[in-house]
C-alpha cells in the first residue's frame, strides 16, 4: 500500500553498542502496530529513528514512496506522543495543540484543536497550563497535540508508563477508539506485554536490538517461534527432549524418558534436540494415571507422569501449582477455579495432561526473556 | 461524654509542641541578614537622602555644609549632568545587549553540547574573577592599543578607518564593561538553559519547528528567568560603574559614576553627589520594575 512504513536493514550503534542490530520492518497503513520488549532492547531507538531523532548507522526508513531517512524530524508527516509528554510548560493546553498547525502555518487554527480536545474529551481545559492537568489529562493532551496535525504516522513512546494500572487499562481502551476513529497508523512502544496484546493488531517483539518475531497476538502467544518469546509473552514450560520418530503429521519426542507428542507445524526445528514448550493454563492435572476432569482420554493427549505439588497458591480466579517432576524441573500449572473443592492440596502426586495441539517445539535458551 | 485525663502528679501531661516557638523561627532565622541591611545600607541610605538637600554653611568654607530641605539640589543636579546621566545607560544598554549576544550561545553550548567538558568549561567562564577588577580592566588598553592586535587586523580588513584609535573611545568603554559583566549575564543564562528538558525541543522539531523557530517559540521563552536575571545582574552594575570609563574612556565619555566620585572626593559637593546618587538609583529602580512587568516573570533564575 502506498503509505506503508518500510524500515530495511536498519542498524543504529552508539559507539561500540549496536541499540538496533539490521532490523526490516513493514507496517501497513492505517494498522495499530505495538514493538514491545524489555528496556534496552533497542525499541525506543526503532522509534526516533522514524520520527528523525536520531539518525540510523545504515540502512533505509520509507514512508510510501518517500525516503525519510536522513529527513529532518520537522519535515516528516510523523508525530510523537513522547515518554513523560513532554508538554510545553510556557505555553497552554490550546496553545501546546495549536503548536504544529501554527509551525505549518495553518491561518485559522481553532476549528481543529476544539476538535482535537473533544476527541480527547477534555475541551474545558484549554486555557489551563499542563502543570495544573493530572497525569492522565496530561497523557491525552500530547496525544491530541499529535493527532491535531493529522500525520501519516503516529508514534507513541511508552505512553501509558507513568498512569496507575486503572488508569492504563482505561487509556488502552481510549487509545483503540481513537485510532479507530482517525485512522492513522500507530506505532505504540511498550515494554508492558499485556498492553501490546489488548491494543495491537500487529506485535513485534523486540530483544538485543533484533526483531524476535512478529505477528498477530494471539499466533505469537500460541506459537512462540523462540524461548524468548515463549516467556517473555505470559509464561512457558520448556522441557529439554530429542526426537524419536515422526508419523502422519506428528513428531514423536523423548521428553525426561516419557513419549510425547508434537505436531510437526509447531516444531520450528529439525535438531534432534530442543526443547518441548506447553503454556501452563493448558494444562489439567489428573490423579496418576485417571483421566483429567473435563478431558476424556483419546489418543491426541500428552501426559506427563510423576509430578508432585510442591506448591500450590489461591488467587481467586485460578490456582497456580508449581510441581516438580521426576527431572527435578519445576513446571507451572493455572487451573481454573471451576468448581468448590477440586484443588490439588501441596504434595499430592499428580499427571500433567494436555491436548497435543498445544504442544510447541523450539530451540534456545531456556530462561532467555524470563522477568 | 468526652473523657478528659485529669493530670496527676505521676503523670503530668506531655509538653504540647510550643506553636509560639516556631511562630519565630523565620523571623529569627532572618534577624542577622536584616540587622546588616539596616546598619550598612538602610541607615546610611537615610543620611545620604538628607545630605542630598543640604545647603553650603554660611561661613562659605568647601567642604561645610548645614541641613537644610533644598530639593532644588535634584533639579540642578539632573540639568547640569544630563549627558553624563544618559551616557551611563546607553553604554551599560549596549554592552548587555552585547554581553546577552555572547553569553547566549556559549550558555547554551555549555548546557547541550559540551558533556564532560561543561564543568571545565563553566570554570573558565568564572575564571576571570581570579584576578583583579583593575588588573582586567587595564589589560585592555593593551589589547586596544594601536600597536596591539586588535587595530591592526581591523584596519587590514577596513573595518576601521587609517588614523583612527581605540583607545581612549567609546568603543572602548564599552568593550570593558561588556567584558566584565559578561560572567554575570553567563551563569544565569547557563542556569537557566540547562533547566530545560531536551525532549521539549525533541517535541518542538517533532511539531514541525525548525531549528531556529525551536529556539525562538521554546528555548527563548523557557530561559526567560535566567535572560531577566543576566540583564539585570549586567545593567545594574553597568550603569553605576565608572572605572570602566575612567581607565578606558577620554574626557568626552565621562558617566555618572565619575561624576559623584568627583563631586564627593574633590570638590567635595556632598549634597550634588548624594542627589545624583539617588537618581541614580531610583532611575535603576523604575526601569527594573518596568523591565520585570513587561518579561511578565516573577522568578528570577
Amino acid at each position: 500500500m502506498s503509505g506503508d512504513l518500510r524500515l530495511q536493514g536498519v542498524v543504529k550503534s552508539f559507539g561500540s553498542f549496536v541499540a538496533v542490530d539490521d532490523i526490516d520492518l513493514t507496517i501497513p497503513e492505517g494498522s495499530f502496530f505495538a514493538l514491545l520488549g524489555p528496556s534496552g532492547c533497542g525499541k525506543t531507538t526503532t522509534l526516533r529513528m522514524i520520527a528523525g531523532l536520531e539518525e540510523p548507522t545504515s540502512g533505509a526508513v520509507h514512508l510510501g514512496d518517500l525516503d525519510i531517512t536522513y529527513l529532518r524530524p520537522y519535515k516528516r508527516p510523523v508525530n510523537t506522543v513522547f515518554q513523560n509528554y513532554a508538554l510545553f510548560p510556557h505555553l497552554d493546553i490550546y496553545e501546546n495543540v495549536a503548536f504544529g498547525l501554527r509551525r505549518r502555518g495553518v491561518k485559522d487554527v481553532s476549528g481543529a484543536v476544539n476538535e482535537a480536545l473533544e476527541l480527547v474529551e477534555l475541551p474545558h481545559l484549554a486555557r489551563r497550563k499542563p502543570a495544573q492537568l493530572s497525569g492522565g489529562q496530561q497523557q491525552r493532551i500530547a496525544l491530541a497535540r499529535a493527532i491535531v496535525n493529522r500525520p501519516q504516522v503516529l508514534l507513541l513512546d511508552e505512553p501509558l508508563g507513568a498512569l496507575d494500572l486503572k488508569l492504563r487499562r482505561q487509556m488502552q481502551v481510549e487509545l483503540k477508539r481513537i485510532q479507530t476513529e482517525v485512522g492513522i497508523t500507530f506505532v505504540h512502544v511498550t515494554h508492558d506485554q499485556e498492553e501490546a496484546m489488548t491494543m495491537a493488531d500487529t506485535v513485534a517483539v523486540m530483544n538485543q536490538g533484533r526483531i524476535e518475531q512478529l505477528g498477530a497476538p494471539i499466533d505469537l502467544y500460541e506459537s512462540p517461534q523462540t524461548t524468548f518469546v515463549a516467556n517473555f509473552l505470559g509464561q512457558s514450560n520448556l522441557v529439554p527432549a530429542t526426537r524419536k520418530g515422526s508419523e502422519e503429521g506428528v513428531v514423536v519426542v523423548d521428553c525426561q524418558g516419557q513419549l510425547l507428542h508434537v505436531p510437526a507445524g509447531r516444531l520450528t526445528t529439525d535438531q534432534s534436540a530442543f526443547l518441548v514448550g506447553v503454556r501452563p493454563e493448558k494444562i489439567r492435572l489428573a490423579d496418576p494415571g485417571a483421566d483429567a476432569s473435563g478431558m476424556a482420554a483419546t489418543a491426541a493427549l500428552n501426559r506427563l507422569t510423576g509430578g508432585r505439588i510442591v506448591d500450590a497458591s489461591f488467587s481467586g480466579v485460578s490456582t497456580q501449582y508449581l510441581v516438580r517432576m521426576p527431572w527435578e524441573q519445576e513446571l507451572m500449572v493455572f487451573a481454573q477455579n471451576l468448581e468448590v473443592g477440586d484443588l490439588f492440596p501441596a504434595g499430592s502426586a499428580v499427571d500433567l495432561v494436555w491436548q497435543r495441539e498445544h504442544t510447541f517445539g523450539l530451540v534456545g535458551d531456556r530462561v532467555a526473556g524470563v522477568e | 461524654m468526652v473523657h478528659v485525663p485529669i493530670p496527676t502528679a505521676e503523670h503530668p501531661p506531655a509538653p504540647a509542641p510550643s506553636p509560639r516557638g516556631r511562630r519565630w523561627t523565620p523571623y529569627m532565622l532572618l534577624t542577622p541578614g536584616m540587622l546588616w541591611l539596616a546598619v550598612f545600607f538602610g541607615l546610611p541610605l537615610v543620611f545620604v537622602f538628607l545630605t542630598s538637600l543640604y545647603v553650603p554653611a554660611p561661613s562659605g568654607l568647601a567642604g561645610e555644609y548645614v541641613p537644610a530641605m533644598r530639593w532644588a539640589n535634584y533639579s540642578e543636579a539632573f540639568v547640569e549632568y544630563l549627558p553624563q546621566f544618559g551616557r551611563s545607560f546607553l553604554y551599560a544598554g549596549i554592552a548587555t545587549v552585547l554581553a546577552f549576544l555572547i553569553a547566549y550561545p556559549l550558555a547554551y553550548a555549555i548546557a547541550f553540547k559540551t558533556g564532560r567538558w561543561r564543568n571545565l568549561l563553566l570554570i573558565l567562564v568564572v575564571a576571570p574573577f581570579f584576578t583583579s577588577f583593575l588588573l582586567r580592566t587595564m589589560a585592555w588598553r593593551q589589547i586596544l592599543a594601536d600597536e596591539g592586535f586588535v587595530v591592526p587586523v581591523l584596519k587590514a580588513l577596513n573595518i576601521l578607518p587609517e588614523g583612527m584609535a581605540l583607545t581612549a573611545s567609546p568603543v572602548a568603554v564599552v568593550a570593558g564593561l561588556t567584558y566584565n559583566f559578561l560572567p554575570f549575564m553567563t551563569l544565569p543564562l547557563y542556569a537557566s538553559i540547562e533547566r530545560i528538558d531536551p525532549r521539549l525541543l525533541e517535541a518542538g522539531a517533532d511539531l514541525y519547528g525548525n531549528s531556529f523557530t525551536v529556539l525562538r517559540k521554546v528555548t527563548l521563552p523557557l530561559s526567560l528567568p535566567g535572560i531577566v536575571s543576566g540583564t539585570l545582574l549586567t545593567f545594574i552594575p553597568a550603569a553605576g560603574d565608572y572605572i570602566n570609563a575612567q581607565l578606558l574612556g577620554n574626557r568626552s565619555t565621562t558617566v555618572l559614576g565619575q561624576v559623584i566620585d568627583s563631586r564627593f572626593f574633590r570638590i567635595v559637593d556632598y549634597p550634588a553627589a548624594s542627589a545624583l546618587s539617588f537618581i541614580l538609583m531610583i532611575t535603576i529602580l523604575v526601569l527594573v520594575l518596568v523591565y520585570i512587568r513587561r518579561a511578565g516573570t516573577e522568578d528570577l533564575v
